[in-house]
């Protein structure tokens, strides 16, 4: 579904993501690791064309199709969907305008997701606009229900998110990600965590830990977890337990 | 009136001295280059007529009169229509200014009574060249369900407007006006100067709302000014749709009676070369009045917007509000928000004001892209919003003509 090919993105002079090889097949869910400034967010941004960073080389292919040059809009119609790690305050906008502009584009309904994400009482504030950390989350992952995106790319869902709002978020991104049964038509996903407590509620396949702009291993992510909860990002330099990239 | 001849005579002197004065603020222009007795001639025809109704549309007009109380139409210099609904007589008025003044001698009391005649030389010219204008009278106690409404159309090129305005809303009364100044599409320049006095008397409640359509090398210079007594409210609402090559504007409320409310709302988009220096004043002289002065602003083509507003409070128990925000559209723009506070001798008065002037927000348009909207569709959106947000209780008209007028508006080079 995703291949990125040596990825070099730079951001003014400064090299920020540096030959990021990554392959994500229909229906997998892969999780991001690495410690603050690691160039986490820079990525999934890259993937969905979204910031200023400029690509100098590599390319990103989506379901056979190099989509390096697309634009945001024209990788969303796709079916790229992103939830950022920290949503834009649009005082402009009522998530119920936006949630059924939404809905009349993709053919489908937002009553019955508003309902779901206890949204409703949300429905006519401007977005994010003195919204709680988990009003946001569910005000974002009400927009991508409607979306129903293919392949999900999550910055961080646990962030500014208590406990509570951490099972609703963990269990609506287990929806989005479940997708029709058919095979074919399986959704994927490329996850950013720094707690792990998502993986209580995602079956993720593959974890990568990103250091420096490098990817430096991959594995099962729940090893990486241990690992690094043990040793800290920089046993991972230096561990035997996951595949050094 | 005891003298009307002497009083009469010392408002011509007034305007005659004031004859050079510029306006306080925005371009300065020679009002007597639009005097002419031959104005330009625009291309008569079977077309005229239906672009003349098209006009009046854009401008809020009504022409079938659905769903309105009264009309009021003049075109150019001739008052065509003026009429009240059936269901109305008796309890609204509807004039020409001229025709009021004969009837009433008790009006010669109200004429330039709110709006200084020497104020500037725009004032000036209307009061030396004035024709025609309305008289809006809503009766003690009437409640006028449906809107009344008016247009002025200008369909003469190069070709100007004086008219003198005065509306009444009497005791206990309540009222809504849409009130349009337009031209055709076949003129190009002209000149409109429209003084506007209102009189809101106690209890009384009166929603203006005022849409002006003119054209790109038109100049305008309206006067307004309202004087509200005991618990009086009056809504201003002001909607800029068109292109102009200079317009100019302060209108003032005068909150004199106690608990009295005023609220203005203007929405402007300055499109191609236009000059917009648009403000408002709130006095609040008495206790317990109460003010809003609310702007948006969006700046397109290499418009220049001066938003101004001011705030003067005269009573310990005053309070009031303003907010100036714009957004810039286009890299060849100017705006500038200049809002001011006064409080003279009401160290208790309460009053605040909020401005902004920036582009629209890179980040928002991106993450509406995210969710597939183009580009156009997610600032379409935000200034959809931007310009609507905040401001309460526009007339419906004005929401549509603002969703209209934001789907063509595209960033440009930003």
């Amino acid at each position: 579904m995703l291949e990125v090919e040596g990825l070099t993105v730079k951001a003014g002079d400064r090299i920020i993501l540096e030959e990021i090889s990554l392959t994500i097949a229909p229906g997998e869910v892969h999780i991001l690791l690495g410690p603050n400034g690691s160039g986490k967010s820079t990525l999934l941004r890259a993937i969905m064309g979204m910031g200023d960073q400029e690509i100098v080389a590599g390319k990103i292919i989506y379901n056979g199709e190099e989509i390096t040059r697309l634009t945001v809009d024209e990788r969303a119609r796709l079916g790229l969907g992103i939830a950022v790690q920290h949503s834009p305050v649009l005082p402009e906008v009522r998530l119920r305008d936006l949630a059924g502009l939404l809905a009349e584009r993709y053919g489908t309904s937002w009553r019955s997701p508003a309902q779901a994400l206890n949204c409703e009482h949300l429905l006519d504030r401007s977005l994010n606009e003195h919204f709680s950390g988990g009003e946001s989350k569910r005000a974002e992952l009400l927009q991508l229900m409607i979306q129903n995106p293919r392949l999900l790319l999550v910055d961080e869902p646990e962030s500014g998110v208590d406990l509570e709002n951490i099972a609703l978020v963990g269990e609506a991104l287990n929806t989005l990600l479940k997708g029709e049964k058919i095979k074919d038509r399986a959704k994927s996903g490329l996850i950013i965590t720094h707690t792990g407590y998502i993986l209580n509620y995602i079956n993720a396949d593959r974890g990568y830990v990103l250091i420096n702009g490098r990817l430096v291993c991959e594995g099962n992510p729940r090893d990486l977890f241990e690992v690094i909860n043990k040793r800290g990002f920089e046993g991972c330099l230096d561990c035997a337990t996951c595949k050094r990239i | 009136m005891r003298n009307l001849q002497t009083h009469l005579r010392e408002l011509r002197e007034r305007a005659e001295e004031a004859l050079t004065r510029p306006a306080a603020f925005g371009p300065d222009f020679d009002p007597a280059l639009f005097l002419k007795e031959e104005a330009g001639a625009v291309e008569a025809g079977e077309d005229l007529s239906r672009r003349m109704r098209e006009a009046m549309l854009l401008s809020g007009f009504d022409p079938e009169e659905r769903n309105r109380a009264g009309s009021f139409m003049q075109q150019n210099d001739d008052v065509l229509y003026e009429e009240v609904g059936r269901a109305y007589k008796g309890q609204v008025e509807i004039m020409a200014i001229e025709k009021a003044l004969e009837k009433y001698d008790w009006l010669w009391d109200y004429w330039w009574q709110a709006v200084p005649v020497d104020a500037d030389k725009y004032t000036a010219y209307a009061a030396l060249y004035e024709k025609g204008g309305y008289f809006i009278r809503i009766l003690p106690g009437a409640q006028v369900e449906l809107p009344i409404q008016s247009c002025l159309l200008q369909s003469e090129n190069e070709s100007s407007q004086r008219v003198h305005n005065i509306i009444i809303a009497e005791e206990g009364s309540r009222a809504e006006i849409i009130s349009g100044c337009t031209t055709i599409p076949q003129v190009v320049t002209g000149m409109h100067l429209g003084i506007s006095e209102f009189f809101i008397k106690k209890g009384a409640f009166l929603s203006f709302t005022m849409i002006h359509n003119w054209a790109e090398s038109f100049h305008v210079r309206p006067r307004s000014v309202a004087i509200l007594e005991e618990n009086a409210t009056f809504i201003n609402n002001y909607l800029l749709l068109k292109p102009v090559r200079s317009l100019q504007s302060n209108p003032r409320a005068i909150l004199q009676g106690k608990g009295a409310k005023t609220r203005f709302n203007s929405i402007i988009y300055g499109q191609e070369d236009s000059v917009l220096d648009l403000g408002s004043v709130l006095e609040l002289r008495a206790e317990n009045t109460r003010g809003e002065a609310v702007s948006r602003a969006a700046a397109d083509g290499r418009s220049r917007i001066m938003m101004r507003g001011k705030l003067v409070a005269s009573s310990n128990t005053a309070q009031a509000r303003l907010e100036c925000k714009g957004i810039l559209l286009s890299p060849n723009t100017a705006m500038a928000a200049i809002p001011e506070l006064e409080v003279i001798g009401a160290p208790r008065a309460d009053l605040s004001h909020e401005a902004s002037v920036g582009p629209i927000s890179r980040e928002a348009v991106e993450y509406l892209m995210a969710r597939g909207l183009t580009e156009e569709e997610a600032a379409s959106l935000l200034i959809q919003g931007f310009m609507k947000v905040g401001i309460t209780g526009l007339p419906e008209i004005l929401e549509k003509a603002v969703d209209e007028m934001t789907e063509t508006i595209s960033l440009g080079g930003l």
